[in-house]
């Protein structure tokens, strides 16, 4: 079943255009890799995925226009979880999470046993539950992180947008946020995640789309879209290819013109 | 969860305090009446001077305190969830100074003289110019930098405007009376700017009472918001035409007040957990405590030289705030 489906998509910025005509759509039960260089138009694309900037073409969300869902509607079929880690003001770990029901809650109602259910499984799965009772504000980058995850996951959502998800986090951290971003697909939601690792993007990922220049330029499984060719073309690297237990190991060694081309 | 019996405890608290100021606001005065005499007196059907002055001064002159006071709490409160910033207050959006040049241009050119809600109504008309201009100029996307540079412009243009008014006065009464106006007081108010500035007061209320959810979302930043549902445009509408509302109101009737809707929400922060919509309602009861103890004490101090409430409230919240920051700055070093 396609949960969201991008026909045409193209966006500008400041008179500069950021996406040119971009195409794909993602089903349930898939986890999105979405790479390319920086100003490739990773964040802007999931943002005008998010309604949140004017963009031509067609997006739609369970087969409606994005364009024509209000905000409400909107945040109960996608959550985000934005690059920027922005907490205002000194906020219990706990306080911030629970912000992930308000799109599901009426009016002035309080929190049900249904939410806080829900708010507990989220802390649980991002590892958060030892320090919910402490002040967001006062957590380390990293812990910061993973709070605002557990809130874009308390929100429930079909489909999960995230704006470069692992970075600042601790290896573990990464592999366990890759792994729950997995899960998720295995329960029949879908993640879109933009990602700067190759790694980890190419060990545990279902799907990728890499973009260049505002344009989709692969779009696949990770051994079809991340080759020797496309990091030569697109980053400029050269890379390790490998394998470890049955998964694909990719590693940029080198800038590509420079570097001595691999056996 | 005992953040909330905490929180039900600090309501309570605020609204006992601004309960008992209201009733001491009510009997303090230089008349001199007792105590039970002047609540009796409010109640009564007579017509006798102790009724008179209870209902055509005291009366106005407490309500007025109670009502201008939640305003500068809850628009300070509003204020600075919306744009995410400790220091935004009433006064940043231009209304407090586009309404205080209204005022002033009512003084200046003898309208107020002529006719007493001339004033008032021109302060309003200046609010209403301030909330469109900066509303204009911040457009409607819903960016909290622009809508801060507009109110900075706005505010620097009254300013100068209010300046040249005074420069070009007629005569020094003239000018004097503008000065005392523009200090802030609530001297001498009546009824009639009770039901003037009321209705206006009550719809800003109840446009900044509703944002309390969006400004918790707000919390994590205005994109994260709007994918939790929060419609930025509405949240953006409410806030500026709310406090211009009210805080247009509060100013065309007493003058500009300065730092309570700074300084309260501040205070208050911590004791409500830090959450925006929990510092709504207790801002409002905390500016309203501010106004009427600044109001009373105005009174106590210098009953016969006209001590300007928003002199008091400055000379009392500047260093206040010095302590703030001051007490900020050990926390970070």
């Amino acid at each position: 079943m396609t949960l969201l489906s991008a026909s045409a998509v193209s966006v500008s910025l400041g008179g500069k255009q950021v996406l040119r005509e971009v195409t794909f759509s993602v089903g349930s039960g898939e986890f999105v890799g979405l790479i390319g260089p920086n100003g490739a138009g990773k964040s802007t694309l999931l943002r005008s995925v998010l309604g949140l900037l004017p963009s031509d073409g067609m997006l739609q969300l369970d087969g409606q226009d994005i364009a024509s869902m209000n905000a409400r509607a909107r945040a109960g079929k996608v959550a985000y979880l934005a690059q920027e880690r922005e907490i205002a003001w000194a906020v219990p770990v706990e306080t911030v999470v629970a912000l992930g029901r308000s799109p599901h809650r009426p009016g002035f109602a309080p929190l049900g046993d249904t939410d806080r259910g829900i708010i507990d499984e989220a802390m649980r799965r991002m590892d958060v539950e030892a320090f919910r009772d402490r002040i967001a504000t006062e957590l380390s980058g990293g812990e910061k992180a993973r709070v605002l995850a557990a809130r874009a996951l308390a929100q429930d959502t079909p489909l999960l947008l995230a704006d470069e998800p692992t970075a600042g986090l601790d290896p573990s951290h990464q592999i366990a946020l890759m792994r729950l971003f997995g899960d998720l697909a295995r329960e029949g939601k879908s993640v879109v995640a933009s990602l700067h690792d190759l790694g980890l993007a190419a060990r545990w990922c279902s799907r990728l789309i890499l973009l260049d220049h505002g344009r989709i330029v692969a779009d696949g499984s990770p051994e079809n879209v991340l080759t020797r060719e496309s990091l030569r073309s697109v980053y400029g690297v050269e890379a390790f290819f490998g394998e470890a237990d049955g998964a694909r190991i990719v590693h940029p060694l080198d800038l590509a013109d420079r570097g001595r081309a691999l056996p | 969860m005992t953040g909330n019996s905490s929180y039900r405890v600090l309501i309570a608290v605020l609204a006992a305090a601004t309960l008992v100021l209201f009733v001491l606001s009510l009997t303090v005065g230089p008349a001199g009446i007792a105590f039970g005499d002047s609540i009796a007196a409010l109640f009564s059907s007579k017509a006798d001077a102790v009724a008179l002055i209870m209902r055509e001064i005291r009366l106005p002159r407490a309500l007025l305190g109670l009502m201008i006071g939640a305003t500068l709490g809850l628009s300070g409160a509003v204020l600075q969830g919306y744009l995410r910033n400790p220091l935004a207050e009433p006064g940043l959006l231009g209304i407090s100074s586009m309404a205080s040049l209204g005022a002033v241009l009512a003084i200046y050119t003898g309208l107020s003289a002529a006719f007493a809600l001339a004033l008032p109504l021109a302060a309003l008309a200046g609010a209403v110019l301030a909330v469109v201009v900066v509303q204009a100029m911040a457009g409607t996307r819903g960016n909290s930098l622009l809508i801060i540079l507009a109110g900075i412009a706005v505010t620097s243009f009254a300013g100068a405007m209010t300046s040249l008014a005074l420069n070009l006065s007629p005569n020094p009464f003239a000018a004097l009376e503008i000065m005392f106006w523009m200090l802030g007081s609530l001297t001498d108010r009546s009824m009639t700017h009770v039901w003037l500035a009321g209705p206006f007061m009550i719809l800003g209320w109840a446009m900044l009472g509703s944002l309390g959810r969006s400004l918790d979302a707000l919390t994590l930043g205005s994109e994260t918001a709007a994918s939790m549902g929060v419609e930025l445009r509405r949240v953006q509408f409410l806030a500026v035409f709310g406090t211009a509302a009210c805080v247009g109101a509060a100013t065309a009737v007493s003058g500009a007040i300065g730092f309570v809707g700074l300084v309260v929400p501040h205070i208050l922060r911590p004791l409500v957990g830090s959450k925006p919509s929990r510092l709504l309602l207790a801002s409002a009861l905390g500016g309203a405590c501010v106004v009427l103890a600044a109001d009373i004490l105005v009174r106590l101090i210098a009953p016969e030289r006209d001590l300007k409430l928003g002199v008091l409230t400055a000379i009392v919240g500047a260093p206040f705030f010095l302590w703030l920051v001051f007490r900020a700055r050990r926390r970070l070093t």
